[in-house]
């Protein structure tokens, strides 16, 4: 009964939160955190299949580019511009999925052609300067002072944390949809083995596109989510191969295969790099990323289920002693 | 007309004089991907250390230039070494895809270890080379140089691995990695030995563009991910391959940049990459059928 409990009574705490804790910097903070972890979600609905993607951060910065220019340069609201980048942005994931598996591109020359694809959208970027500001960064037009609903600009941190918090849950709400779907096993199948699958009538193609175009799709939206919300972006901050590669590392840490490993692994980082900022201030610059850098090694090498994943299943093991006696298996997927 | 023919031929001579330089950077991941069958995703980032090696054995230490050349080539190549029995030796049986994201970790850590010991300044060796004016046309003198020297360099290992009984091993071991332990090749000996080369091959192209380019610690960012496209294009692990499409993809930037910014000349370096990834999935020079 409890665990049916639980998570609505901590979703209900989350809403109430910001109206009993007002502290600006804090409530930025939680927004950071429930944006970044919308997009480390987003990143692992395709990831836990070995679809490992290094061109996330280009689906990311063609959401937060395409609605910013689409508002400043067309005055087009980002009600409708939002929309057109997420559709970019399955096109670009569908440009170039649809080869990759069509050709069978998997694994090591699937994530060096996604590389390419962060690389790509990251130098558009730059040589576009005249239209995108290149690597000086990007800023969306204020409307009626900062604060409307028709430019979805909002001045108070409430309204973002309960809009951040909509999404992040909308994205969990989808991870667990792909985890109790038919697609699910199709996909790991796929993983297993592609041959094995198809012969068993698994549409390896079409069912990887989904997933491919699906996680694209919340990519883009958590893109546009961060430049509505920040107000300014930049190369750097949304798009290319750094962003794609610490949305990898977040989820490793988090841990991959259990639905709330992608926030705990935001988290994680996020509170890493602010107390590090806060206590040694500029001279912190890279501290954060050495910090990173080792942790994401150890748990490659020692940890590969997360902080979370191993959690979970220490916890499960230890409340149900005849899933600890079966002999487990290494890198199991089963979520408790 | 003859303006036009002046510049499209300096962009090509440009072009050739770049491919030298790409083709030694892909030489030595090539051969680490060959052997050992990992990606270091760090590459670039060991590179990105052996200039900053340079600089200060160079500007701080007064070390002359081929000294503190030489002295960096062995040091990138003992850095490798440790990656190599820190990170990939523990990570060998694991899944591929973990062995490269372990290596990204080591790039986030050398990054940031660079900006933190070297700060973000850019820093470079003060040095002028002149710059050689044939016929209207300019080319610098520090490409020639690092064309000459990767030259060399290829050369040298080719001879090392077809004229040596270690370099016979270590090609033994790029076909079959399996086999060989069974005919009495130590193949933990071959990857160290291999892991070594890789990384001094890597401090060889350091010297090489620390010449031509200023060095802070995102240096790597900027020709890592052309070098794995590189290695991808031309069949990972075929030395052959990645020659030829070292050329192939200078060529393109160097065109493409004489035509329009330098970016669009990466745009369609990138781009060609993934439609040649259509088309011949395998590599330019594919090994298997």
């Amino acid at each position: 009964m409890t665990r049916r409990l639980l998570p609505w009574l901590a979703g209900a705490a989350l809403v109430v939160l910001p109206f009993a804790y007002q502290a600006p910097y804090p409530l930025h903070i939680l927004v950071v955190i429930l944006i970044w972890s919308f997009a480390y979600t987003s990143w692992s609905v395709m990831g836990r299949f070995g679809l490992t993607s290094l061109g996330h951060g280009g689906f990311m910065g063609v959401g937060a580019y395409v609605t910013a220019l689409l508002w400043n340069k067309a005055g087009l609201s980002p009600w409708l511009g939002i929309p057109v980048a997420l559709a970019a942005s399955a096109a670009l994931a569908l440009l170039v999925a649809y080869p990759c598996f069509r050709f069978r591109i998997t694994g090591h020359y699937f994530a060096l052609v996604t590389l390419a694809l962060s690389g790509i959208v990251l130098q558009v970027i730059t040589a576009t300067r005249d239209h995108t500001g290149g690597s000086l960064g990007y800023t969306p037009e204020r409307y009626q002072g900062g604060s409307s609903l028709y430019a979805i600009q909002f001045g108070s941190k409430t309204t973002w944390y309960l809009i951040a918090l909509a999404v992040w849950a909308g994205g969990l709400w989808v991870w667990r949809r792909v985890d109790r779907s038919m697609l699910r096993y199709a996909l790991e199948a796929i993983s297993e083995d592609e041959d094995a699958a198809a012969a068993t009538g698994v549409h390896v193609t079409a069912e990887k596109l989904k997933i491919t175009v699906l996680s694209a799709t919340m990519t883009a939206l958590a893109g546009a989510l961060y430049c509505q919300y920040q107000m300014f972006i930049s190369p750097d901050t949304v798009s290319g191969i750094s962003v794609s590669l610490q949305m990898v590392f977040a989820v490793v840490v988090g841990g991959i295969y259990v639905s709330l490993g992608p926030t705990v692994g935001a988290v994680i980082t996020i509170l890493l790099a602010e107390i590090l900022r806060i206590s040694f201030g500029t001279r912190a610059v890279g501290y954060d990323n050495l910090v990173y850098g080792v942790l994401l090694v150890l748990f490659i090498i020692f940890l590969p289920r997360g902080i979370l994943g191993s959690f979970l299943a220490l916890w499960s093991g230890r409340l149900r002693p005849t899933a600890a006696a079966r002999p487990a298996r290494a890198g199991s997927t089963e979520t408790p | 007309m003859g303006i036009l023919d002046i510049y499209l031929l300096e962009a090509l001579i440009n072009g050739v004089l770049l491919g030298g330089v790409l083709a030694l950077l892909s030489l030595g991941l090539n051969l680490v991907f060959g052997v050992i069958d990992v990606v270091w995703i760090c590459y670039a980032e060991l590179i990105m250390l052996g200039m900053y090696g340079m600089y200060f054995l160079y500007t701080v230490y007064h070390a002359p230039l081929v000294v503190a050349g030489l002295a960096c080539v062995a040091a990138v190549g003992v850095l490798a070494v440790v990656l190599h029995l820190l990170v990939i030796a523990p990570l060998l049986g694991a899944a591929p895809i973990n062995q490269l994201l372990a290596t990204g970790g080591v790039l986030f850590f050398l990054q940031s270890s660079a900006t933190v010991l070297f700060g973000i300044e850019f820093k470079n060796l003060g040095l002028r080379l002149p710059v050689l004016k044939v016929s209207g046309m300019f080319i610098s003198y520090a490409r020639l140089l690092a064309f000459a020297a990767a030259l060399i360099g290829m050369v040298l290992v080719w001879l090392f691995l077809s004229r040596t009984y270690t370099g016979a091993a270590i090609r033994a071991i790029a076909q079959d990695r399996h086999i060989m332990p069974l005919m009495g090749v130590d193949s933990r000996r071959i990857y160290v030995i291999t892991s070594a080369l890789g990384g001094g091959l890597a401090g060889l192209a350091a010297c090489l563009l620390v010449l031509q380019y200023d060095v802070h610690p995102f240096v790597g960012l900027s020709f890592g991910p052309i070098t794995f496209l590189i290695c991808v294009l031309g069949s990972l692990g075929n030395f052959a391959g990645g020659f030829v499409a070292a050329f192939v993809f200078a060529e393109i930037i160097a065109l493409g940049g004489l035509y329009s910014d330098l970016e669009w000349g990466y745009v369609l370096a990138f781009a060609f990459f993934i439609v040649m990834m259509f088309v011949r999935p395998q590599g330019l020079m594919a090994r298997r059928s």
